[in-house]
């Protein structure tokens, strides 16, 4: 039996938990995409976080050997994906059975059945060994692949292209309101035979019985704390709610004890936050009426480029010659960005543009909250495109001269980790 | 939904501003002549002296915005041009006007017969008004300068200068409009009424000092300060509302009560703040409950201030009536320089015992927002005391962002909370 406390960031793009263990130590993290039902976000977020838990205690058993855990673990997600397309595959069968498609209802089913078909080999192609892939979310890596053959199986004399979406889009609904429960119980039966397929040399007994071990533990909740823009909705009472200003600069604290100031950029808030040597607020700064300039400008810019969220840090950093971006405004920036480019000029240079206006715009929030004096730790999703964080340091360094910027790959779950120290804080306080 | 909680004394001023609208819708009819004049620095009773209704247009766009309709007002005069930076009060008015000129308790409101241009503090007044002549034609318009209290303190010239204002060009229009002669023993009896009000007003407001506070000083402050800032300043009304306001909070002061919410009587006092800046108008109610459902009393308001800074010790003095209301004008809080209000709100922060300070910024009003982030972060120098800053508006219902606004407020109180666990 462990005792576990957890923090859950209810953010308006992702949803992020992390998982510590009795001293403080990060034991899981899991991260969803956010959607309209809370509820089912945050115990989706917290089952991920128990899955990763347990390959934790997998590896605190026998070594961490990254090579074949994160073998276990790819094959562990694809057993969860291919779980959800077979409910995916459900949902459609209901849908095409529905009033809405009675004309057509044979046609259409067989057609959706194909594109399940397909669906399958393709998604065991993005959990092969050695793939990368676009998106860590089922709801991306689906709907990617569902289009890309229901484009090829549409017929507008029949089935027409947009039918086919529309089928899509209520089905991923459905699938993504229903909460999934003990995925690492179900599925390391299956991960574990696959992954002892590709690695025939491994110990195959030590890793069997690491696996028994920590599918047996028993993970109990000593209290959770949640945060993020959801909080309110997040189906738990109102002491363990916080903050999510409090649970970043707690949160950066614990990853960069030397800081004092506090940038964290999301999906539609920008916050800057100064701490005191404790990781205690004191005082703090955010866009109130204006969502522009945050994580979801970038997803908009993606998405009027074509590509994928993180590409487009390493492509504006190809950059020479940076373009002058005025408008922090989403929807004025599309405009922009098309009259430059139609204009000739490089999409490199124009997101180079891009990520410089987005700073720009934090800059002003990190002024007006007190400035920077020491070391800066820069979290949130958008902490991760590395164009953000080069732009961020050149400002900073042109405005407050040399300082430490800290970042980290983990950054996104910066206000979870925050969360969960002050339920492991809460339960202490209680246990005293 | 159970019914709205609400004061008698909020019950009495709500028949008071009604009263009051009547008496305008019927003024015209009845010979009675109408002088449009703003509140700061307003000069109530020496206008009434003359037998003249007073129309205060801050009133009339606050009421309005209080009663949901300054979001169509705001609507109506951006179609006539104004563009959305500009003070949503104007605009509320402009649209008001250009909608028949109802008031918001759906009377008739009177054209003016004079324009009282009292230039306290606030630059957008003169354009204001300006814009107000272009609409109303051939209106009489009377123009008082009052000077800046660049020093923080009253200068004798600057009070000789508004003395001979009233002398020379707002006495002799006030006579020219209403066609009776300055009568100073009428006025001086006006201002000792005056000051009797104040007198309890004063009291109300300090009230605020004890543990818990039986006032909120900031969404109760704004209707105890309706009638003096209003049209009832020198009015026997004034005096005997603020007597019966005055025996209401004493009886909650006796049984150690707080305040009463729409919701009724507050819970557990939390946390007691003071405010820099005026309340938004269009989701009062909503904005209040944010407060008081964390147990969060505002004890002391600048807002409460702008219409006279009597707990500073201002009264007005019937002996020298010229004189005093020039004292009255130069001293309103929208006169004052940013050092002297940030000596006030420290004061204020020390005396009332407070946990933190909110400044409530008005991005469209440009004339008391300049300077305000620079108070906040001298204040908690000066303090150690937090503070926090929201953008918000006056009447404008868009600029109202809820979630984000409660955000922020929840994140203030806790951070207020985490820092008193560290000093336990």
């Amino acid at each position: 039996m462990i005792d576990v406390f957890v923090g859950i960031d209810l953010g308006s793009t992702t949803t992020k938990a992390v998982v510590l263990d009795g001293d403080g130590n990060v034991i899981g993290r899991g991260i969803t995409n956010s959607r309209s039902n809370y509820d089912v976000a945050a115990l989706i977020v917290r089952e991920e976080a128990f899955v990763r838990t347990r390959f934790t205690l997998v590896e605190r058993s026998i070594g961490v050997d990254a090579g074949v855990i994160s073998a276990l673990e790819r094959n562990l997600k694809l057993q969860q994906h291919l779980e959800l397309l077979a409910r995916l595959q459900e949902a459609m069968s209901m849908l095409a059975a529905g009033p809405k498609h009675c004309g057509h209802a044979g046609d259409l089913r067989k057609r959706l059945d194909d594109i399940a078909a397909g669906m399958e080999p393709l998604a065991r192609q993005h959990f092969a060994r050695g793939a990368t892939r676009r998106s860590d979310f089922f709801r991306d890596l689906a709907a990617a692949d569902y289009m890309h053959i229901a484009e090829q199986i549409a017929d507008p004399k029949h089935i027409a292209f947009d039918v086919l979406c529309g089928v899509f889009d209520a089905a991923i609904l459905a699938v993504e309101n229903l909460p999934v429960e003990h995925a690492f119980e179900r599925h390391i039966g299956a991960a574990l035979e696959a992954t002892l397929a590709e690695h025939p040399h491994c110990d195959a007994d030590g890793l069997c019985r690491a696996v028994v071990e920590a599918r047996r533990e028993e993970l109990v909740e000593g209290a959770t704390v949640g945060t993020g823009y959801g909080r309110a909705r997040l189906p738990f009472p109102k002491e363990q709610i916080r903050s999510e200003i409090l649970c970043h600069g707690l949160g950066a604290h614990a990853m960069f004890p030397e800081t004092r100031t506090v940038l964290d950029i999301g999906g539609q808030d920008t916050k800057a936050i100064q701490v005191d040597a404790s990781g205690i607020v004191t005082s703090f700064q955010m866009n109130d009426r204006c969502a522009a300039g945050c994580g979801r400008y970038l997803g908009y810019i993606a998405d009027e480029m074509n590509l994928a969220l993180h590409e487009l840090g390493p492509l504006a950093q190809e950059s020479r010659t940076r373009v002058k971006i005025n408008s922090t405004c989403t929807v004025f920036a599309g405009a922009e960005l098309r009259e430059r480019l139609s204009l000739g000029q490089k999409r490199e240079d124009i997101l180079s543009g891009l990520h410089r206006a987005i700073i720009l715009r934090a800059m002003s929030l990190l002024a007006r909250s007190g400035g920077i004096h020491d070391q800066l730790t820069f979290t949130g999703g958008v902490a991760r495109n590395p164009a953000a964080v080069a732009a961020l340091r050149d400002l900073v360094g042109e405005n407050y001269g040399p300082r430490t910027l800290n970042t980290s790959p983990d950054s996104i779950y910066t206000g979870s980790l925050g969360a969960a120290l002050f339920a492991l804080r809460a339960a202490e306080r209680k246990a005293a | 939904m159970s019914a709205v909680r609400k004061e008698d004394s909020m019950l009495l001023q709500k028949q008071m501003m009604s009263d009051h609208y009547d008496r305008l819708a019927s003024a015209h009819d009845e010979g009675r002549k109408v002088v449009y004049t703003f509140v700061p620095g307003n000069l109530n009773e020496l206008v009434r002296s003359f037998d003249l209704l007073p129309v205060l247009p801050e009133i009339n766009a606050l009421q309005s915005g209080l009663r949901k309709k300054s979001g169509g007002y705001i609507a109506e005069a951006e179609k006539n041009g104004h563009s959305e930076d500009v003070c949503t009060y104007v605009k509320c008015d402009i649209g008001m006007l250009k909608k028949g000129n109802i008031s918001p308790t759906g009377t008739q409101l009177p054209k003016p017969d004079l324009l009282l241009l009292s230039y306290t503090g606030c630059f957008t007044f003169l354009k204001w008004f300006e814009l107000l002549r272009e609409e109303y034609g051939d209106v009489p318009v009377a123009m008082l300068h009052v000077p800046y209290q660049a020093n923080g303190r009253i200068e004798p010239h600057q009070r000789d200068y508004v003395v001979q204002q009233m002398r020379t060009e707002v006495i002799p229009k006030l006579e020219q409009v209403s066609g009776r002669a300055f009568d100073e023993d009428r006025l001086r009896e006006m201002l000792r009424l005056s000051a009797r009000a104040e007198d309890d007003l004063v009291w109300t407001l300090e009230s605020a000092k004890r543990t818990p506070s039986p006032i909120d000083a900031y969404f109760g402050g704004v209707h105890y300060i309706g009638p003096i800032f209003s049209a009832f300043r020198g009015t026997q009304g004034a005096v005997d509302y603020y007597t019966a306001l005055r025996s209401e909070v004493q009886e909650r002061l006796d049984a150690g009560q707080g305040p009463v919410t729409p919701e009724g009587p507050m819970g557990i006092e939390k946390y007691r703040l003071v405010v820099e800046g005026p309340p938004n108008w269009t989701s009062f109610r909503e904005f209040w409950k944010m407060f008081y459902d964390e147990g969060a009393v505002f004890v002391a308001s600048t807002y409460t201030k702008v219409g006279g800074l009597y707990d500073r010790g201002f009264r007005h003095d019937p002996d020298n009536p010229l004189e005093t209301l020039a004292d009255y004008c130069l001293g309103c809080y929208t006169n004052l320089g940013l050092p002297t209000r940030v000596d006030l709100i420290e004061q204020y922060i020390r005396d009332y015992n407070a946990d933190g300070f909110l400044v409530n910024s008005v991005k469209s009003c440009n004339s008391f927002s300049v300077g305000q982030l620079m108070m906040l972060r001298q204040l908690e120098e000066r303090t150690g005391v937090p503070g926090v800053f929201i953008e918000n508006d006056l009447v404008d219902p868009r600029y109202f962002s809820a979630a984000n606004i409660k955000n922020r407020i929840e994140s203030y109180l806790q951070m207020l909370d985490q820092k008193r666990g560290k000093a336990a």
